[in-house]
């Protein structure tokens, strides 16, 4: 995928007020020193490497047969829409997290802020598995949701969303927090002293403020949940149109047809970036 | 301890490792012929009639031999001191795509002909693969078998939570064709990327039932209850074996080879559940 | 002066107008314990060294920082549980904090509206303030594309848009270079004195304070040390900090008759007659510098004493001195160049009596 650490920190350099192009020029009418340069291109390069190498193999001349199977459309449908759902659902939960990691202080702070990094360190696989002991038929809440409300997460397209959520919801939760720390707190009190409760000053003063941070995890969080292949597949199972997303369709393909497989990963490739050059032009702009 | 008496002692078992590789050089163009004739069936013998094998054998061995094949592992290890048996155990379609791209393994074990049939085509074979065991289907169920499915007709109730293996995948294939078999249609709520995966959701009660191998019930022991069903014998599931041309150490390749085939390697696998081919 | 409508507080007894607070703040080994009692329309400076507590002064008045003790009460009513959000108070933040994404209209804006009036409302009483404060043309600029002292006068018009019963400023004036700062120093002058209310600034400037205050407080190490006019500051200080402020020497000994025998030092010879303790002043243009000690000179106050350092001070040089006495002499360029004065050099500071001025400590 396209280094997401680089976007962060750009989304990030024009919420600290640093004007984003006048910077660019400075750096490159200054020149760029060579101990910075050659591991940044080697850098570059390495990212790349592979992508290039998928274009170079990649069987152009069953693309079109790919491209027109209603199974790849199924897939990239459901792909794109269980991932902007889990991006909506971390940012109704995860932006208010990260609020309350950043701006308040309550006893065990430290633990919970690992605690929500916990998933980036867990194996995806591992992530399914502890959705499924939780969230399950028979998990520890699981068996509550279906007994009381006759809800079943596995094998839905819910819980592609669920376990795509779980996996991606810690960029966006440790972006926004980040940003918000960097944040002057002094104006949610400059808003506080005019009038404001502290979810109005949230609301109308911090969030438009951290807007670029936001904005940036959430890049993450969807590029993250577009790509979620173990957890996913754990949880949530595959079954073409319902929980098949493009990775497992990836993978699956690749057992017995790599060629298929490669021509699956460039659509998936092809589109994320369009849609994250869209979305990256459009914030850059607006801001 | 001293720094000085660990060195001394580590340069005397180098010493002794070269001997060894020495004596394996000077056995190997003498009875290489030999050892891929001779099944190892002599047992506790073999050792002392085959070569003198040393280095680490790279195995790649479909996910659902993996208890086998590490007992067997250690095994030829006991029997061939100076010998590491290295294991990678996957799908088998995914092995066959890593070695077809290259990886360095001795021995490949699939499950599958059809799978086998990516390496031989691809001439990556040194030979032709020799099935070892078969592996029949069985349904998995919860413990108790609360559902009460007994035939493969069972299993396409109405209600039922059943996962199958992807049909990419030599259970899925297995499972499909036994369907076909017997004309019944079945929609699982998932299919799954591999064996084990499908297992898994029995185990953990997500799923009702699940079409799998008798040895992966056997190995889940009581976590799951097995049911066989008369349509199993029309996908009985070969599982093929072979020497790759590129293996790195050949000679203890045809060993573990020898070693699977022997009545003691076999005995193992019955143990876990596989038919004899 | 206000347009808007301050909020509805609880009944306001007469005579009870204004701010009547005792403000005790403690933070570790930080203890800020500050009594103010300010009447409508008077304009009160805290003034102060850093880390003295203006600021938390300030912040307590606002809400921002709890009391540990004491009381809060404006116009009668006690403010001591109200949060921060419901006091009528307002407040013009050192940096203003402007908040970047609005415009200076909907900066002023902001305040009426979370105070309950429309959209269209707030807007109108906030195009309002910005007129009166000559800031009509920039109502649609964002903050950074204000100058200094226009953002200081949106901030100044956001805080008083809500109509305040307390406005509290804290160093309204630092952000700003020395130019505008003149200019705006006369505005806000302006603007204060128009003020009904109570105002409470923070600086740690004496110029600001005494062109903008009618009464400083001055605060050192979390406690009032002196308060009063800033006239009557200026010629009485009561401790260093306040002398060095107002540009004075000041010792404190024990006076008897004309003499003020110093707690640690020389006597001091003044005019005025005074027993017990009592603080003596003059300012560093009175003292003379001699370098050979002055044969017959009728001054009584002669101290030996050693250039430690020497630094500009407008057209003069400011010397400063240890020795029996230590202290700062102000001496024109030319009569440095005289007396060869240099760090470590040996001088005899002379001070008449007739320019010293003792008080009572």
């Amino acid at each position: 995928m396209i280094s997401p650490h680089d976007k962060s920190a750009a989304v990030a350099d024009t919420l600290t007020g640093g004007p984003r192009r006048r910077r660019v020029r400075n750096g490159a009418s200054r020149g760029v020193p060579l101990p910075l340069l050659v591991p940044a291109l080697a850098g570059l390069a390495f990212l790349l490497l592979p992508l290039i190498a998928l274009l170079v193999r990649a069987p152009w001349s069953s693309l079109p047969e790919q491209l027109t199977s209603a199974e790849v459309w199924q897939a990239l449908r459901l792909s794109l829409v269980c991932a902007t759902a889990a991006t909506a659902l971390s940012l109704v939960v995860g932006v208010p997290l990260a609020w309350l990691l950043a701006r308040t202080d309550f006893p065990g702070r430290g633990l919970v802020r690992a605690l929500v990094t916990l998933p980036l360190v867990l194996p995806p696989v591992v992530g399914g598995v502890a959705l499924l002991l939780a969230l399950g038929r028979n998990g520890v809440v699981g068996q509550w949701l279906d007994s009381w409300f006759g809800i079943t997460l596995p094998f839905t397209t819910a819980g592609v969303i669920v376990a795509e959520t779980f996996v991606a919801m810690p960029f966006l939760v440790i972006s926004v927090e980040g940003t918000l720390r960097a944040a002057d707190p002094r104006y949610e009190e400059a808003a506080t002293t005019l009038g404001a409760s502290r979810f109005t000053a949230f609301r109308r003063i911090t969030l438009p403020l951290i807007m670029p941070g936001i904005a940036a995890g959430s890049v993450l969080a969807w590029a993250r949940a577009l790509g979620e292949f173990g957890a996913t597949i754990t949880f949530a199972g595959n079954f073409p149109g319902r929980t098949q997303t493009m990775p497992l369709a990836v993978y699956l393909a690749l057992q017995n047809d790599p060629a298929a497989a490669i021509a699956l990963s460039l659509v998936l490739l092809a589109v994320s970036i369009a849609v994250l050059a869209g979305l990256r032009d459009r914030w850059m702009t607006a801001s | 301890m001293t720094r000085s008496a660990r060195r001394t002692h580590r340069t005397l078992r180098l010493t002794g490792a070269g001997v060894v590789a020495l004596l394996a050089l000077s056995a190997c163009s003498s009875s290489d012929s030999a050892s891929g004739a001779d099944s190892a069936g002599s047992g506790s013998s073999a050792s002392a009639s085959s070569p003198k094998l040393s280095g680490t054998v790279t195995v790649f061995a479909a996910a659902s031999l993996k208890e086998s094949f590490t007992t067997l592992g250690k095994e030829f290890e006991k029997k061939h001191p100076g010998t590491k048996v290295t294991f990678n155990f996957a799908g088998s379609d995914a092995l066959a795509a890593s070695i077809t791209g290259g990886a360095p393994a001795d021995v490949f074990a699939a499950a599958s002909p059809k799978t086998m049939a990516i390496v031989t085509d691809a001439e990556n074979a040194a030979g032709a693969p020799a099935t070892f065991v078969r592996n029949q289907l069985e349904i998995a169920t919860l413990p108790g078998n609360p559902h009460q499915v007994s035939s493969l007709k069972d299993v396409t109730k109405p209600g039922l939570k059943v996962v199958l293996c992807d049909k990419e995948v030599p259970c899925g294939a297995a499972a499909q064709k036994a369907l076909d078999a017997s004309r019944l249609k079945l929609t699982p709520v998932s299919y799954e990327q591999d064996v084990k995966a499908a297992l898994t959701k029995v185990e953990l009660k997500e799923a009702d039932a699940a079409v799998v191998y008798q040895t992966d019930v056997q190995a889940a022991g009581d976590k799951v209850e097995g049911v066989e069903f008369p349509e199993s014998a029309d996908a009985v599931n070969d599982y093929p074996i072979v020497q790759l041309k590129d293996a790195p150490n050949a000679g203890a390749a045809k060993a573990f080879i020898a070693l699977v085939q022997s009545p003691e390697g076999q005995q193992v696998l019955t143990e876990a559940g596989f038919l004899k081919p | 002066m206000t347009e808007a409508s301050p909020p509805r507080l609880d009944t306001v007894a007469a005579g009870d107008a204004g701010l009547d607070a005792r403000l005790v703040v403690e933070r570790g080994p930080f203890r800020l314990d500050v009594t103010l009692a300010v009447a409508p329309g008077d304009v009160v400076a805290l003034l102060g060294p850093n880390g003295a507590g203006k600021t938390t002064a300030l912040r307590a008045l606002a809400g921002l920082t709890p009391l540990t003790g004491g009381h809060l009460r404006l116009d009668g009513t006690s403010l001591d549980r109200t949060p921060p959000e419901s006091r009528p108070v307002g407040v013009v933040f050192q940096d203003y904090l402007l908040f970047p994404h609005l415009s200076a209209l909907d900066n002023v804006a902001f305040g009426p509206r979370c105070r309950g009036a429309t959209k269209a409302e707030a807007r109108a009483q906030a195009a309002e303030w910005l007129d009166r404060m000559d800031l009509a043309d920039h109502a649609s600029a964002k903050p950074r594309r204000l100058s200094g002292g226009q953002a200081q006068r949106v901030a100044l018009a956001r805080a008083l848009a809500t109509g305040p019963r307390l406005l509290l400023l804290d160093e309204p004036l630092a952000a700003l270079d020395a130019r505008t700062r003149l200019e705006v120093r006369a505005q806000l002058r302006r603007h204060l004195a128009g003020f009904e209310a109570v105002a409470v600034l923070v600086t740690h400037d004496p110029l600001d304070a005494m062109v903008l205050a009618d009464r400083l407080v001055v605060i050192e190490h979390g406690r009032i040390v002196q308060e009063g006019t800033p006239a009557d500051i200026a010629r009485h200080p009561r401790t260093d900090y306040i002398a060095q402020l107002v540009g004075l020497n000041l010792y404190r000994g024990l006076a008897d008759g004309h003499t003020v025998r110093l707690d640690k030092g020389p006597d001091i010879t003044t005019t005025e007659l005074l027993s017990g303790p009592a603080f003596v002043a003059f300012p560093p243009s009175a003292v003379t510098l001699y370098r050979e000690r002055p044969a017959g000179s009728s001054a009584r106050n002669l101290w030996r004493c050693e250039v430690a350092g020497l630094e500009t001070h407008g057209d003069q040089i400011r010397a400063d001195l240890t020795g029996e006495l230590p202290l700062a002499a102000d001496v024109t360029t030319v009569a440095a160049a005289e007396l060869d004065l240099h760090t470590g050099a040996a001088v005899w500071a002379t001070v008449k009596a007739t320019q010293t001025h003792a008080y009572p400590a």
